[in-house]
């Protein structure tokens, strides 16, 4: 068995699973967060469950729209507070305390390898990256989950996909999940599993990982895995002292299909509007000129982003006519970049560094846009309307790729500029 | 057996076309939701679809977010079913939680145009298109996902196990 078929084995109660099997499978920890939530509780309250199944397995992070950017918004919040209260969920970050939810989950030590982790979002696929089954439900779903502590699931096939080169400079593991997404379309992966390997994924630290499992649903993935390693158990071991079980793929796994990649002459990439798999190389879209440069979201905001973000940005300045907004995708990552001092040079250079939030990912606050507006941005979905106006374009990239894009005013390969 | 008008739609018709993230705060009102149900993509939408009607769409309907509010602004605008091509997972089991039927056609953005009469049959997968003669076969459910459509949603079908 491949190590997704393991961890569903052993989720399920069996020795052996198979790709479109049913079963029926025990979940170790059930995420939600300030927008899925409500949903979740109300869902929860008409199946007619008082006590969820486990209330040290549940984690509620606050971060979609944090702080309350409306009434509306602090209504939902307070409901979920006083639903938490209820149920003593203990793994409770609320606005200041957390983060992304997808930061906040293994940076606190609530993702462990080997373990069946659901949330409710998209993007829970992130913690493939430490070798976890995760994936995201809705909000019924996951009220089942609270009420039971149970969920069916079916067995995914997997596609392999085995990286092997060297990143040139200013080449970075986004551009590589971009690039895959040309290559294997937004609906390529539907139902299906994606394990990374390869030397280039071996290399990699755990943000790069997290960024490559992230955006494993933007090709509509179950989940994206990369079999844990001494990275990821030197992450994991620093976060949590609870135990889990590593799983590896057997020799003779099986597996629907294997992509090959080789990263060694890969250019930055660009997702262009609307679709995340409308994917073309930097210099194909270079000179398109911008009003709004993002660097944030589960993707890309964290330490090793803004590293590399504010490297290029220190002593330069943000182009008149750009707005640019920075947003650390956790308070640990905030404060981080505080004491290493990125955030000054952001400061210095014109952007707007924002509190740990969604924010402008998902159209929230903090940076929507107008009708005819262009962003660049290291978040994750391009599609009409995600980021403000449905008149707006979004473009992806890497933090990299923003930065100097802030610097000229438009989409701009990082290795020119600094030439 | 479910009939009406289809209302069709392209490939990769994502969640948040289906229902943008400002009206999420909207999330425990879903007649309110209903009004901006596909605001992102044809704002048209929830008043064609009051009486019912039957969408139709290409491949990964549903793809990007898990917001349940997808489908539940789509169930109180007026959608009886989806029949699609092929479906993105979440909304998928989103749209099955709620009681609404989602059934993979192949062919069938092909063979329905917008507004043709169409009769489905869940238990079976045809789909009959009236106005055109022709008769499709979707992929038949299986047993437990029917079992969960005719309670209504796993709500019900939860409460009737009795899960407490
Ligand atoms: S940062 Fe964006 S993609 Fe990630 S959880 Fe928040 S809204 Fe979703």
């Amino acid at each position: 068995m491949n190590i997704i078929e393991k961890i569903l084995a052993k989720a399920s109660g069996k020795d052996e699973v198979t790709p479109g099997e049913i079963v029926e499978a025990s979940v170790d920890v059930a995420m939600i967060h300030d927008l899925t939530g409500p949903l979740t509780i109300e869902s929860f309250r008409k199946i007619g469950a008082r006590k969820v199944w486990d209330n040290k397995r549940i984690v509620v992070i606050f971060d979609h729209l944090v702080p309350a950017n409306s009434e509306r918004a602090a209504k939902l919040h307070s409901i979920v507070r006083e639903f938490v209260a209820e149920q003593k969920i203990e793994n409770f970050y609320d606005v200041g305390r957390g983060g992304i939810c997808h930061q906040v989950m293994p940076e606190k030590g609530h993702v462990r390898p080997g373990e069946l982790i659901v949330g409710a979002d998209s993007h829970t696929c992130t913690y493939g990256a430490f070798g976890a089954f995760a994936t995201g439900i809705g909000a019924t779903d996951m009220a089942a989950v609270f009420a039971t502590g149970a969920l069916w699931l079916k067995v995914p096939s997997v596609i392999k996909v085995n990286v092997e080169g060297r990143f040139q400079r200013y080449v970075t593991p986004k551009d590589l999940i971009l690039n895959m997404m040309g290559e294997i379309k937004a609906d390529g992966a539907i139902y299906k599993g994606i394990e990374f390997a390869g030397s280039t994924v071996r290399n990699m630290s755990v943000d790069g990982r997290m960024t490559m499992c992230n955006m494993a649903i933007e090709v509509s993935a179950k989940t994206g895995i990369v079999e844990p390693d001494e990275t990821t158990l030197n992450y994991i071991k620093e976060r949590t002292n609870k135990p889990f079980q590593i799983f590896e793929n057997d020799h003779d796994s099986a597996y629907e299909k294997i992509l090959n990649l080789d990263v060694t002459n890969m250019e930055p990439q660009v997702s262009c509007p609307h679709s995340v798999d409308n994917v073309k190389p930097v210099s194909e879209v270079a000179d398109v000129s911008i009003d709004q440069a993002f660097i944030g979201s589960c993707t890309n905001g964290r330490i090793e982003d803004l590293r590399l973000a504010a490297s290029f940005l220190k002593g330069k300045k943000v182009r008149n006519g750009v707005r640019m907004i920075v947003v650390p995708a956790s308070r640990e990552v905030y404060l981080q970049a505080l004491q290493e001092g990125l955030l000054e040079i952001f400061l210095k250079a014109g952007a707007i560094v924002g509190n740990p939030t969604c924010g402008p990912c998902l159209g929230g606050h903090l940076g929507l846009l107008a009708p005819g507006e262009i962003c660049i941005s290291s978040s994750n979905r391009n599609f009409v309307g995600r980021m403000g106006s449905p008149k707006a374009k979004v473009y992806l990239a890497s933090p990299i790729t923003v930065a100097a894009s802030a610097i000229t005013g438009k989409i701009t390969n990082p290795r020119e500029l600094e030439a | 057996m479910i009939s009406g008008k289809a209302i069709k739609y392209g490939n990769n018709v994502n969640t948040d076309v289906i229902i943008p993230a400002k009206y999420l705060v909207l999330t425990l009102d879903p007649a309110e939701l209903a009004k901006h149900a596909m605001e992102g993509l044809d704002p048209t939408f929830f008043r064609k679809a009051q009486g019912g009607v039957i969408i139709v769409a290409g491949r990964n309907f549903g793809c990007g977010s898990s917001r349940e509010e997808a489908p539940l602004a789509l169930k109180h605008a007026g959608a009886k079913c989806v029949l699609a091509e092929s479906f993105a997972r979440i909304f998928y089991r989103n749209a099955i939680n709620l009681g609404v039927p989602v059934l993979e056609c192949s062919g069938v953005s092909d063979n329905v145009e917008d507004g043709d009469e169409l009769m489905v049959n869940l238990e079976t997968g045809l789909i009959e298109n009236r106005s055109k003669g022709l008769t499709l076969r979707a992929t038949q459910l299986p047993e437990f996902i029917m079992e969960i459509l005719n309670d209504g949603g796993l709500i019900e079908h939860l409460k009737k196990r009795g899960i407490k």
